[in-house]
């Protein structure tokens, strides 16, 4: 039963019974997990539409000066690339049941995250001696909070391949992390995507 | 993994879900402090809700005894009330009413009424409560740093909110302003992870046979409103850190071009609306994630009181839902004196009354629920019924307030404070305390006294009146709102402050009064009468726990089965005058409903 056939049911009507069983009641078949997930990256989804709704406002007034880019964004993009790539390695190898090379994947993705977030930092920094500072504009100052929220939730992200390569040192196989990788691997690619929304944002307007 | 099985030994094939990994506490630490079940969670939520509520009723006192009696007392001048009102203000709306309902009510109710032995991630459950406690903490410490706390109103509308001059935001002692928006921002974060839980329980934890449509009302409203809650709250947090940076760092994101003292700021370009938009935004969820879980709650109690099923169940649920929907397209009617473009106005105005059809069409219904119904009138159902009277009196001056033409002579007046006051104000307090008049005896075994609480109920609802009608009246006077004191004024008559002195006399005694409510709460704890198992004939699965109070896991070594609905009261042919939702159908049975 789909869930607008569900919602017009009449519950009065038909309690279960005799000789019937009351049947399973979980709304989505994905475990509970993956949906706490997505319901996750739903609210990260208005946050950042919310900035950018807030940014597209801002811009059109009179004092908003756009600033260049600077060229690390690129190398930056590539790097953040690679870390999903890697993450995506991980679920391929952990539905294979490939324990080392999981481990490989994981480490491999949580290092150019950690990359990623390094540039990030230097690009900053180049911004910062070249006097864009947050303060000098708004398009600076959206510049800046985007990047951080960004780089925040990527940290994050960090934190669970951390917890999820914890528990592989404690002796945990495949098939109890499998999961974990693979809702890893979701979440790069998310922020993957978010990404590019917000460097195409700050690259086109 | 869990220790219990759900359906260990149950006639039906064990159920293919994931079982809930329960955490079993090894020490008090664990037990009670940094509990991973969520009835002691819920009861961590309500104690501080109710702990930081009752710090912004005395706030509330504060400001009248300015309004009553001013130039009276030397310990309240102009910036303590604005630092009281907007504390007030904030503590009320967010700190108080949205972690009680959700945080409250939520963690007790959902997998007690859906069938679950806790939430789906207890850990990040427990963080939630940390999290509140901590954004609390903020709120609280805002109180002791130079300059006090933030008197900014509690819309925080900038450019006043982060310039010297306004309470908690004057250049070297300003860090009110500072600490209120990380607190907000620390609260969301903690909502959040609570949240998720709420949602996800009620989606994938339900036990066998809770179909989507036999879930109690209150688990509908308290899930819609944690849906609106967790799409409106990021509205805030975008608004709150942007306003942290204009603080902070200089940046301009709200700040416009100002000449204050002859002196331009540094500040200039930004949006000042742009703010309103966001705070909004959040701020007419806000509204329903306060009004949702009470109605569904009002449901249940109108329900179990008057010994009748729900009249049209299914037109409750879509009515929750479409509520939830239209909340997000009317935050600018709170912004119609903000110079914004008219046909804006037309299209807020529009949808403002729109949304009165659903939320009117549940009042129908549970009129009709009552119609020749067998009404008991308990403690519960006479604070469900005050709610019932609140909510249409605040609701239809809500529909004055929606139409541009009534709304901006009104703007700003007391008549908008009394509005709110009585429909997100009241009527939700109202729901609380039938709450928990009803589910005490669940959670703690033991009844309330019977005197207290009718004590308890009467001087509530009779000076809620008492103060708030009056309030309705200074409004269309033309008392404004938000001034320390009025002055001499040549269209509010002397007898305007005479009323303010009453009203403020009563809401003292109507404060004091509830100390009434906290004793019997107390007292009740050792010395209520024994309530048994179900006192109240309920036919929800809460009820229907093998211990009383539920014991960790909620229902012993099986979960329930649901074969009904949870409005089987007045059953004809029934044993009883109800049946719970655990027992089978019968084929007599069949007969009767069609």
């Amino acid at each position: 039963m789909n869930l607008f056939q569900e919602l017009t049911t009449k519950p009065w009507l038909d309690p279960t019974g005799p000789g019937k069983e009351p049947e399973e009641a979980v709304s989505l078949a994905l475990p509970r997990s993956t949906v706490g997930l997505r319901v996750f990256l739903v609210v990260v989804t208005v946050l950042f539409a919310l900035f950018i709704v807030s940014y597209s406002d801002r811009m059109l007034l009179s004092d908003w000066r756009a600033m260049p880019e600077p060229w690390l964004l690129w190398p930056n993009t590539l790097i953040l690339v690679l870390a999903s790539a890697s993450l995506h390695w991980a679920t391929v190898s952990a539905r294979r049941g490939r324990l080392d090379e999981m481990k490989t994947s994981l480490v491999t993705g949580g290092a150019f995250s950690l990359a990623f977030l390094a540039g990030q930092l230097f690009a900053w920094q180049a911004l910062v001696a070249g006097g864009y500072y947050a303060a000098s504009n708004p398009a600076n100052a959206f510049f800046y909070v985007l990047t951080a929220l960004h780089g925040l939730h990527l940290i994050g992200g960090v934190g669970a391949i951390g917890l999820t390569f914890a528990k592989l040192r404690r002796g945990a196989k495949v098939e109890d992390v499998a999961q974990a990788v693979d809702l890893c691997a979701v979440y790069w690619h998310f922020l993957f995507v978010v990404w590019l929304v917000v460097f195409g944002l700050l690259l086109f307007t | 993994m869990a220790d219990i099985a759900p359906t260990a030994g149950s006639q039906v094939p064990p159920a293919e879900v994931e079982e809930v990994e329960l955490y079993h506490a090894k020490s008090f630490w664990t037990k009670y402090i940094f509990s991973q079940d969520a009835k002691v969670i819920a009861i961590q939520y309500s104690s501080t809700a109710i702990g930081i509520g009752l710090v912004g009723l005395v706030l509330s006192w504060m400001m009248r005894l300015q309004l009553g009696f001013p130039e009276s007392f030397a310990f309240i001048d102009a910036t303590d009330y604005y630092q009281f009102i907007t504390i007030h203000g904030m503590i009320m709306v967010i700190y108080l009413l949205t972690a009680l309902f959700l945080g409250g009510f939520g963690n007790y109710l959902i997998p007690l009424m859906v069938g679950a032995r806790d939430m789906v991630f207890p850990y990040v459950n427990m963080l939630s409560y940390w999290v509140y406690l901590g954004a609390v903490a903020l709120l609280v410490a805002s109180f002791f740093v130079p300059g006090g706390p933030t008197g900014a109103g509690w819309t925080l509308y900038p450019p006043q909110a982060i310039l010297p001059g306004t309470p908690g935001a004057d250049a070297g002692s300003g860090g009110g302003i500072v600490l209120m928006l990380v607190s907000l921002a620390l609260f969301i974060v903690g909502f959040t992870m609570g949240g998720l839980n709420y949602v996800v329980t009620v989606l994938q934890a339900r036990t066998r046979g809770m179909t989507l449509m036999r879930l109690p009302l209150s688990v509908w409203g308290i899930f819609v409103a944690t849906v609106l809650a967790l799409l409106a709250f990021p509205a805030l947090f975008v608004g709150a850190v942007m306003m942290l940076l204009d603080r902070l760092l200089g940046t301009s994101f709200f700040m416009p071009t100002i000449v204050q003292a002859g002196q331009q700021l540094a500040y200039g370009g930004g949006s000042p609306i742009l703010f309103q938009h966001l705070f909004w935004f959040f701020g007419h969820p806000e509204v329903y994630i306060v009004a949702l879980p009470a109605f569904g709650i009002v449901s249940d109690l109108i329900s179990v009181h008057a010994r009748r099923h729900i009249f049209g169940y299914r037109m409750m649920v879509w009515a929750i839902v479409i509520i939830g929907g239209l909340s997000f397209i009317v935050w600018a009617h709170h912004m119609y004196v903000s110079g914004m473009n008219p046909w804006f106005g037309f299209f807020f105005a529009t949808t403002t009354l729109i949304i009165a059809v659903p939320t009117a069409l549940k009042v129908y219904n549970w009129t009709l629920t009552l119609w020749r119904a067998n009404i008991n009138l308990t403690l519960p159902m006479l604070f469900a019924l005050a709610f019932l009277v609140t909510f249409v009196n605040g609701g239809i001056t809500g529909l004055f307030l929606g139409n541009v033409v009534v709304d901006v002579p009104l703007s700003d007046t007391m008549f908008v404070v009394a509005h709110f006051h009585m429909v997100m104000g009241v009527a939700p307090i109202l729901v609380v305390f039938g709450a928990v008049y009803h589910w005490y005896p669940l959670m703690t075994g033991r009844m309330l006294h019977e005197g207290m609480g009718q004590f308890h109920f009467w001087t509530t609802f009779l000076g809620a009146y008492t103060i708030f009608l009056p309030i309705h009246y200074l409004g269309l006077l033309g008392v404004p709102r938000r001034y320390f004191e009025m002055g001499e004024t040549g269209f509010i008559p002397a007898s305007a402050q005479d009323l303010n002195a009453f009203i403020t006399v009563v809401a003292l005694l109507v404060g004091v009064a509830q100390i009434v409510f906290f004793v019997n709460v107390f007292w009740s704890m050792k010395h209520g009468k024994l309530a048994g198992k179900n006192p109240w004939k309920a036919a929800s699965l809460e009820w229907q726990t093998p211990e009383v109070p539920p014991g960790h896991g909620n229902f012993g070594k099986e979960l329930p089965l649901v074969y009904r609905w949870a409005y089987d009261y007045g059953v004809p042919g029934a044993p009883d005058d109800f049946i719970a939702q655990n027992v089978p159908g019968t084929a007599s049975e069949g007969a009767h409903r069609t």
